[in-house]
């Protein structure tokens, strides 16, 4: 009887927190569902170990309910793949999502729910995605989404002008890099005799850090900007 | 002194041999645009290799004239030495085949003179080359495929620079090279004073870079510490200097830097020595020359 009291009790408890967790995501959802398409101008600064590149001025591009462009107007923009997950509304608005609760953590001074997303199709890309959201502004400030094949995406994120609409003023995205070589007989190269940085062939991390200045919310898109 | 360097001048743009190079280079030029223009996209593509496993860019975008130019510089790096080699070599071989060497010096001037003023006419020669090059490369390419941000692709380093900040590097690049050529001419212009004839100074001078060259882009590190930093090929690159940046530490690029300008310096520095000694020893052996022809 015992035993069947404790099952009882540990189904229970995992339903009602899963179902906690369903209803924050449904909430967070609801805040981003505001927001039919954007187009968001900012700086992009990469941070990556074998490049040098100057800050770009872009423009971010987003259509619901998962299309995302970045444009560089006047110059060459890098931009990482893997960097629709820069919009939310990819993972979030996605169905074919177990939520687990995963308890709470502390990001700066907020006290966050950290919530697991894991895909019900087992062919999916995503193997696994964790939100931390804020309970009280309803909004994610980081996201980790591993993949099948290109790693582990990381999104910081932090809000200030648009919070009403979950848009985000700044996003640090980071990336797994893999090692950069070309042959020097293809490079030609002039040897400077400066001494060069050791790689140990493992990925690195890279960074790109979107500082947005302005939004313009639900004005609507041309499909063409996608294509 | 300019009467003589007006005379030098004058021999050299009566030589149909001058106008091979200027039709080598638009030659060279032409069909590396050519190329680039209908199937540019597939280079930036092999170019691009190492970064778009992980990165998206616009390959129309990273195609632009100033790439363009420095695609076509890269591939001349062999080849105009060669040209060069093709005027200075014949400066004093040319008049001892010819038969007029004995009747130059015997004009009222000295050996150290004319092999002077020969070395100046050759420079000039280099000077004109670089500029019909430039507006080829640089302009022609500007003219036809645009200007956007650079990228330069080294071994281990990916390098942006943005588009207002890229021509000042061509023309140090370019003022670079002409000391970088005038380096060649010297050397043809020593192996010219012990030939009879234009054709043995040319060879060895083309031989002497090709050789040197090689040497210079092997990676064999008994060679690295000791050979390669002496030799004045290795440093006839250092123009690739201008277009490698400086970064902050996270990684944005310093607008106006060069990464490593104490090493050009250096290599200017051992490319004008070498222009010295080359020069030096050439007019040493002319003055001890027994002009026979």
């Amino acid at each position: 009887m015992k035993i069947r009291l404790t099952l009882f009790l540990l189904i229970f408890t995992s339903f009602v927190k899963g179902q906690e967790a369903n209803d924050l995501l449904k909430k967070v959802r609801g805040k981003l569902e505001k927001v039919n398409d954007y187009v968001a101008s900012g700086k992009m600064r990469t941070n990556v170990i074998f490049m040098k590149v100057p800050v770009a001025s872009i423009k971010v591009y987003f259509k619901k309910p998962n299309r995302l462009k970045i444009k560089n107007e006047s110059g060459i923009s890098l931009v990482p793949k893997g960097s629709i997950s820069i919009s939310l509304n990819n993972v979030l608005t996605a169905d074919g999502y177990t939520a687990i609760d995963a308890g709470t953590a502390a990001i700066g001074k907020t006290e966050v729910r950290v919530i697991k997303l894991l895909p019900v199709d087992d062919n999916n890309e995503v193997v696994l995605s964790t939100l931390f959201i804020d309970p009280v502004r309803l909004l994610v400030l980081k996201s980790k989404t591993t993949t099948r094949d290109n790693g582990t995406y990381e999104l910081e994120m932090s809000y200030n002008k648009y919070a009403d609409y979950a848009l985000p003023d700044k996003v640090i995205f980071s990336f797994n890099t893999k090692e950069y070589k070309l042959p020097k007989g293809v490079t030609f190269d002039y040897d400077d005799g400066s001494e060069k940085k050791e790689t140990n062939g493992k990925p690195k991390k890279g960074k790109v850090e979107l500082s947005y200045s302005s939004y313009i919310i639900n004005k609507g898109i041309d499909e063409s900007i996608f294509k | 002194m300019w009467k003589l360097l007006q005379i030098e001048l004058f021999k050299i743009y009566k030589r149909p041999r001058t106008y091979i190079s200027f039709a080598a280079v638009l030659a060279i030029v032409s069909v590396v645009q050519i190329a680039l223009r209908y199937d540019g996209q597939s280079y930036i593509g092999f170019m691009m290799s190492g970064l778009s496993d992980t990165f998206e860019f616009q390959n129309e975008k990273v195609l632009n004239g100033y790439l363009v130019c420095f695609i076509i510089l890269n591939t001349l790096l062999i080849h105009v030495p060669l040209l060069v080699a093709l005027i200075a070599a014949d400066a004093v071989a040319g008049e001892a085949n010819m038969g007029t060497l004995r009747l130059l010096v015997s004009k009222p001037i000295s050996r150290t003179q004319l092999i002077l003023v020969k070395f100046t006419a050759s420079v000039l020669y280099i000077i004109l080359l670089l500029l019909w090059m430039a507006v080829l490369a640089l302009f022609v390419s500007i003219m036809i495929f645009g200007t956007n941000d650079m990228v330069v692709l080294r071994n281990d380093s990916f390098h942006q620079m943005q588009v207002n900040d890229v021509l000042w590097r061509y023309f140090m690049a370019f003022a670079y090279a002409t000391v970088a050529m005038s380096t060649v001419a010297a050397l043809s212009l020593l192996l010219s004073v012990f030939a009879e004839n234009s054709v043995g100074p040319i060879v060895a001078t083309i031989s002497i870079v090709i050789v040197l060259t090689i040497l210079s882009e092997m990676n064999i590190p008994l060679y690295d510490k000791t050979v390669k930093p002496w030799l004045f090929t290795s440093h006839m690159v250092a123009w690739k200097g201008f277009f490698y940046v400086k970064s902050t530490e996270d990684g944005e690029t310093i607008r106006g830097s060069v990464e490593n300008l104490p090493a050009i310096t250096r290599s200017f520095s051992i490319l004008l020595g070498y222009i010295i000694l080359f020069t030096g020893l050439a007019v040493l052996s002319f003055n001890k020359k027994d002009i026979l022809s």
